[in-house]
């Protein structure tokens, strides 16, 4: 860790060294879906709970009929490494094709396991999330060398991450005659899964892409995506987001979607102590006093300060610590929710967020 | 707070005299929810405007009524299984023909899944069936396609008015959907199923609750196919069970509390966590280690009991373990049972050397022992893959208990260096199982791993996996890493109380009052820093808001000096945990480690036949002729010399467990061995037993120069009877002045010789007018709760004061007597659900629980105490009367006369029924033993046709038959009476006490007053 501690175990996986951003999430179950979240490019995701790879990997192979994955949430393990408590050196279950280790290995992750993921989680919470080397290695690891080469190493705040996992070109799935608008910043399978549950053929365009660009396919609505990073970085989406509110498309922010659209809408965004990552974080629906777990992994956060001097009302807040978790325009059809309303991992109470987007584009009518 | 039967009526002219607003139907299990649901129908609640708070009426029924639940769950896109709901067997037959065998039986309206089963057959069929509709409230089975092999998940949930739900724990059973859950091995969360599964059955949960109508806290239970994700649900509990006690300590999450807020209207929302103090209540705790629960099975304290496991539920209590890995966990629970286990493998007896044949067939028939099985088998070489298809456990489960029997080898034939020690404490292995393994001794064990550096870690369980800063208190250890969540600092300093363990027969709620109270005590009296060491997940002293620092841990020698090793206590408190904790007060001694309240010596004093024994010559006090051995040509020849029956026991062994009377030399050589094995460390003793007598019970507290009485308990049964399933009544009733007197000053002057710092139990057997003294135990007792709410002094409070060296407060001290209270304790039976089992008592306690009642006169406390234990008191109707030997027979004479005269239609077997001719008792029907079905009217039909009331059936010479070798044709009545639910008395007392009551009846009304709060002391 970048304080110099260093905490030795059992390597798995791919042997080499790897230089990320130290986070930790406190789901119980969803390696595979984590692991495959663009959102934990450029971080070493440790988990909380100790038992992991107990039931494997399916097969990475399987779609469904529009050719979208049906258990990844991206066609590579995304995390740069993974540590944990204890690793199932065997998998059980009727799905399954390898063993958590086999897959790693294969995808040249390493991960480490004999850790006290506890007290790695208890220091991350105080001290805040910080950058980390991770090294495999069949031969004696070089600690020097290695703290060398992690105050090297380029800070997560300095990645460019777009690039890496944005696609290149659109790619549409589905044959319905409406569609949505998915701005790929990382997105994770279960958006476009959701999107298409909706009845729309879905178009998946690089996070780069215009507004005018995006009019060019006639969109019923648009998304804006999970991804990595700060926000910040990503300007020529905020520039799409400026537009897609103007001129009043029906539009849906997830996690970094949202903080972008809150950018576009003037609000500000900060970075957060340790970030929210996990299955059992609950949101309050300010409209109608409703609590809902949902599902969350994001380390930036809509300034709730900032929004006074914007068209947006808060939406969804954090029950625990009063983060902004969601929010709406005032006028125009512009949602967003800084939780996953997809799930994959995590619970489905959300769904209905989706149903929103569909009755902004249904209704035609002003939000709320 | 009434000490009264739950039972409509009795709960009917509560609700007219006190008139409240609202009534909470979730808290007292099946037994609670089915009175409501009664009151309600009967528009109780309605005529006095008594709200139901929490889960309402109809979401009850929709949960309860097996076709109305299938039909609310097709509603909202839950699936169910197949099934068929049946009144008659006939229907039944039909509808399993349509399903096809096997199908599974389960009865409407239960408690514990009672009554029902797996039928292969139409002859099985007949008998659950007919079994079933008996035991069902409502008269209805539900019959359903078998589904053993799917794997048996459960969620927690919580919801309020609101329409706010949350998830508070899922939970997985290691042994599939064919053992019932109360008998399964339960792990949280689940370990074998994915994301998706994971929140499809989430979501189908809070689905299916929430159709329901669930305010509050409820349990859902589903079947996962194990090669597909196709699901059922299962059935709602919409109220808090074993399960949710379960999720609330596994996750640290109080869901009766928390439900009890809902039901009076707060939102889940504006509830807090109670363990971050700062974060809503209205979210889904994340586990960060690994829970499991085990289930404690007293099989062989039933002779004929059938141990296999199925959907009846048959353990008595449950332990709960917690860990970083599953092997960790799983041998910590073993430990925790206190059955002379230290894991899952090298154990003082292993299942070992066994043929395939019959581990196979063990795997396939899974009974308490199958773990040990999987772990046999594996040491021969069974394949995982085959273990899974005879045993139905999955196959993740089988890797892990591979784990622990590839260290077991390792550690057998490797050097003990500190990787191979750190891979086996990582996996839960003990010290004294490695001590085992390599030959040595545990302590030495203990020294050669701290001096390796291998040592335990404290963490806490906090709800959220660390992920926000918790004060909790609430705390485990574990091997599973390499630093302390806390650290005591020396003005934290306090005392260890050590808890009971699990409930078992012999052993329940009653330690775990005398824990509690035992803290509440130290608190009162200045101790500001108050620990607990307990595993039972259905207590109140796990609780971690009770005391300062909650250690959810084993009651093991090793793992109590790892805890004081950590806390560096003042001392510790080993006198009211029951004799789980009191066993351990030598070994703690000898460790160092002061114990507050009598000294390990006079405990020894007490619990060493021979130095017990010395004393009470020096008191010139009697006990019964007795002698220790160790040998068995010894205790043969003391057998022959004071005559058979003898009682034979170990020491430092509680409520009979291996105490046994034995009739005859073979049956002596055959227990010698059994006895033995469970207390190799001291040795065995034997002593005369005296038919007829009475017992008495002495409950006190002393400070060393005080002594207070309790109250003199005596029993109502024939001694012989053990204590814990006897009928008890304060005061006494056959007792003479004299003899009180006699057993007041032994009492008080035992208690003083032994320099006794606490509390204390003194037996004592009354025969030919001669007290003896049968055993002190210098501890708390499993009446003391009945005592102290009798005299209105808490007796732990006293000894609380006591402990701590203090002098106990001037006390009236016959206060007992002066009460003007009568009382009646009375044991509770669960051999409805034991499989085989016989009812008649012996010297091995059955009981698994109690009842206590009070009143103005004897009889008003016992018609309360035998309806509160399910006993039907019929004004009118038939008895049916066998009394084995003509002693009995004159016994009971005026009790038939009795019975007679209330109008009841007497039954007799033909040598009854001669006798009751010849006594003139008049028109006495006779009828036919059931090993003569040709001969009518037969008993077995009347039973069937539910033309018996209640059953008087006596064996001749008392429990002598039972040892010697039953009566069939008795054994059948009993067994076949308990399974329709018909009274069955088997003794003399009982048989005169219950008609006695009946006639009382005829002309009185019991009392119902409210139980008085504790005198100031």
């Amino acid at each position: 860790m970048s304080d110099g501690t260093i905490l030795s175990g059992r390597g798995f996986g791919a042997s080499r060294a790897v230089f990320g951003e130290l986070v930790f999430n406190t789901g119980m179950v969803g390696y595979v879906e984590t692991l495959t979240d663009p959102s934990y490019s450029g971080q070493i995701l440790t988990l909380t709970y100790p038992l992991v790879g107990n039931y494997g990997v399916p097969d990475p192979a399987q779609a469904d009929e529009s050719g979208i994955s049906k258990f990844f949430e991206s066609g590579r393990i995304q995390a740069r490494g993974l540590v944990v408590h204890e690793l199932s050196e065997i998998a059980s279950h009727w799905n399954l094709s390898m063993t958590l280790d086999e897959w790693m290995h294969k995808e040249g992750v390493p991960g480490i396991s004999d850790i006290d993921t506890r007290e790695l989680t208890k220091k991350l919470r105080i001290s805040g999330v910080t950058m980390a080397a991770l090294v495999v290695s069949d031969s004696e690891i070089n600690a020097e060398q290695v703290k060398k080469e992690l105050a090297a190493a380029k800070p997560y705040s300095e990645e460019k991450f777009m690039d890496a996992v944005s696609t290149k070109q659109a790619q549409t799935f589905g044959q319905e005659s409406d569609c949505v608008v998915v701005v790929d910043t990382g997105v994770k399978n279960a958006i476009l899964r959701n999107v298409r549950d909706l009845g729309y053929k879905v178009i998946k365009v690089p996070w780069n892409t215009s507004y005018s660009d995006i009019m060019k396919y006639d969109p019923k609505g648009v998304v804006l995506s999970n991804g990595p990073g700060d926000p910040e970085a990503c300007p020529e989406t905020i520039e799409t987001a400026k537009n897609l509110i103007q001129n009043d498309i029906p539009t849906l922010g997830i996690c970094l979607g949202a903080q972008i659209i809150g950018l576009a809408g003037g609000a500000s965004t900060y970075k957060l102590k340790y970030g929210h990552r996990g299955q059992n974080k609950s949101c309050l629906n300010l409209q109608n006093k409703q609590v809902y777990v949902t599902s969350q992994n994001h380390g930036y956060c809509i300034d709730p300060d900032s929004l006074g001097k914007t068209e947006f009302d808060l939406w969804f807040t954090n029950t625990d610590d009063n983060t902004v978790e969601g929010i709406r325009h005032k006028l125009k059809k512009i949602i967003a929710v800084q939780f996953h309303p997809e799930a994959s991992p995590g619970p489905y109470d959300c769904k209905f967020v989706f149903e929103e987007l569909d009755s902004l584009i249904k209704g035609g009518k002003q939000n709320q | 707070m009434y000490l009264l039967p739950v039972t409509p009526e009795y709960v009917s002219s509560i609700i007219e005299s006190e008139r409240p607003d609202g009534i909470m139907l979730g808290y007292g299990g099946q037994t609670a929810l089915n009175c409501g649901v009664k009151l309600a129908e009967a528009n109780v609640l309605q005529k006095y405007g008594v709200k139901v708070l929490g889960t309402q009426i109809p979401g009850i029924q929709r949960t309860e009524d097996r076709q109305l639940f299938k039909d609310s769950m097709n509603e909202c896109g839950v699936p169910v299984l197949r099934s068929k709901t049946v009144n008659t067997f006939e229907d039944a037959k039909k509808a399993a023909e349509e399903l096809g065998y096997p199908v599974i039986i389960r009865v409407a309206y239960t408690l514990g899944g009672r009554g029902g089963g797996v039928a292969h057959n139409e002859i099985e069929l007949h008998e659950i069936v007919e079994r079933g509709l008996n035991a069902s409230l409502v008269h209805q089975v539900l019959i359903e396609e078998y589904i053993g092999h799917w794997k048996q998940i459960e969620y927690e949930v919580m919801q309020d008015y609101e329409g706010n739900n949350v998830i508070v724990c899922n939970m997985e059973n290691v042994l599939s959907m064919r053992v019932h859950t109360g008998d399964n091995i339960v792990v949280a969360p689940s370990q074998t199923i994915d994301n998706r599964e994971y929140h499809m059955l989430r979501s189908a949960a809070l689905r299916g609750t929430k159709y329901v109508g669930i305010i509050g806290e409820c349990n859902i239970q589903f079947a996962l196919d194990v090669k597909s994700d196709r699901y059922v649900a299962i059935e709602i509990n919409p109220r808090l069970s074993r399960s949710s006690a379960l999720a609330s300590k596994a996750t640290g999450y109080p869901l009766a509390y928390m439900s009890a807020k809902i039901g009076l209207g707060h939102t889940l929302p504006e509830l807090v966590n109670r363990i971050t103090k700062t974060t809503t209540a209205c979210f889904e705790p994340s586990l960060d280690y690994a829970v499991i629960k085990h289930p404690r099975w007293d099989f062989t304290k039933f002779e004929r009991a059938n141990r296999k496991l199925g959907p009846t539920m048959k353990s008595v209590g449950e332990v709960m373990a917690v860990g970083r890995t599953f092997e960790e966990s799983l041998q910590k629970s073993i430990r925790m049972l206190d059955i002379g286990n230290d894991g899952l493998v090298l154990n003082r007896i292993n299942v070992d050397d066994e043929e395939i044949e019959n581990i196979e067939n063990h795997l396939l028939n899974a009974d308490d022992r199958v773990l040990y099985y999987v772990a046999a088998a594996l040491r021969k070489g069974i394949s995982v893959e085959k273990i899974q298809k005879l045993s139905f456990i999955d196959p993740w489960f089988i890797e892990k208990i591979k784990n622990i029997v590839d260290v077991e080898s390792d550690l057998k034939k490797k050097q003990l260096d500190k990787e191979i020690m750190r891979k086996a404490k990582h996996l839960g292995f003990s010290d004294k199982q490695i001590a085992r393994a390599t030959n040595k001794d545990d302590m030495e064990i203990r020294k050669i791993r701290k001096d390796m550096g291998v040592l335990p870690v404290v963490k806490q369980i906090d709800t959220l996996a660390a992920e926000w800063p918790a004060k909790t208190n609430y705390l485990y250890m574990t091997y599973g890493g390499y630093d302390n969540d806390i650290t005591v600092t020396p003005d934290q300093k306090g005392i260890i109380v050590l808890g009971a363990g699990p409930y078992r027969i012999g052993s329940s709620v009653e330690f775990d009052w005398g824990t509690v109270n035992m803290v509440w005590g130290l608190q009162q009296n200045g101790e500001s820093n108050v620990v607990v060491v307990n595993c039972n997940p259905e207590t109140v002293s796990t609780d971690y808001d009770i005391c300062s620092r909650l250690y959810f841990e084993e009651l093991t020698l090793e793992r109590i000096l790892d805890i004081v090793d950590m806390e560096n206590p003042k001392g510790v408190v080993t006198s009211v945990g029951g004799q789980t904790a009191n066993n351990l007060t030598p070994k703690l001694a000898k460790s160092g480690i002061k114990l507050f309240g009598t000294s390990a010596e006079d405990v020894d004093r007490a619990e060493d036949r021979s130095k017990f024994s010395a004393v009470l010559d020096k008191l010139h006090i009697k006990q019964p002729q007795w002698q220790a051995f160790s040998n068995f040509s010894e205790a043969k020849s003391f057998a022959t010399k004071v005559g058979y029956p003898v009682l034979v026991r170990p020491s430092y062994v509680l409520s009979g467990a291996a105490m046994k009377v034995v009739w005859s030399q073979e049956e002596l050589s055959r227990y010698v061995g059994e006895a033995t094995t469970l207390s190799p460390d001291h040795p065995v003793v034997i002593t005369k037993f005296m038919l007829n007598s009475l017992e008495v019970d002495v409950d006190g507290v002393s400070d060393g120069k005080n002594v207070f009485i309790g109250a003199l308990v005596e029993h109502i049964d024939a001694a012989g009877v053990h204590s814990g399933d006897a009928m008890m009544v304060i005061p006494p009733w056959r007792l003479s002045n004299k003899q009180v007197e006699t057993i007041t000053d032994y009492a008080t002057r035992i208690a003083k010789s032994f320099n006794i710092r606490g509390p204390f139990n003194l037996q004592f057997l009354i025969n030919n007018d001669q007290v003896y003294v049968i055993e002190l135990n210098i501890r708390a007792s499993r009446s003391m709760p009945f005592v102290s709410k009798l005299i209105k002094t808490n007796l732990i409070n006293l000894a609380a004061q006591a402990v701590l060296g203090k002098e106990i407060p001037k006390i009236q001290p016959d206060k007992w007597k002066k009460t003007p209270i009568h009382g009646i304790k009375m044991p509770q039976f669960s051999f409805m659900q034991l499989d085989g089992a016989d009812i008649v008592l012996g010297v091995e306690m059955q009981s698994t629980g109690e009842a206590a009642c009070f009143g103005d006169s004897f009889y008003d406390a016992l018609s309360k105490g035998l309806i509160s234990v399910g006993y039907n008191l019929p004004k009118t109707g038939t008895a049916l009367i066998t009394i084995g030997g003509s002693e009995n027979k004159e016994k009971l004479l005026q009790t038939m006369a009795t019975l007679k005269h209330l109008g009841f239609k007497l039954l007799a077997t033909e040598h009854t029924a001669e006798f009751l001719e010849e006594k003139q008792i008049g028109d006495v029907q006779i009828v036919h033993k059931i090993s003569e079905p040709e001969r009518k009217p037969n008993i077995s039909d009347l039973l069937y046709e539910r033309k018996i009331n209640f059953i008087i059936n006596i064996p001749s010479t008392s429990t002598l038959e039972k040892y010697v070798g039953m009566l069939n044709d008795e054994y059948q009545i009993r067994r076949k009476a308990i399974e329709l639910g018909i009274p069955v008395l088997t003794t003399t007392e009982l048989a005169e006490s219950f008609v006695k009551t009946l006639e009382w009846m005829n002309h009185n009304e019991t009392t119902k007053k409210a139980l008085e709060p504790y005198d100031p002391i």
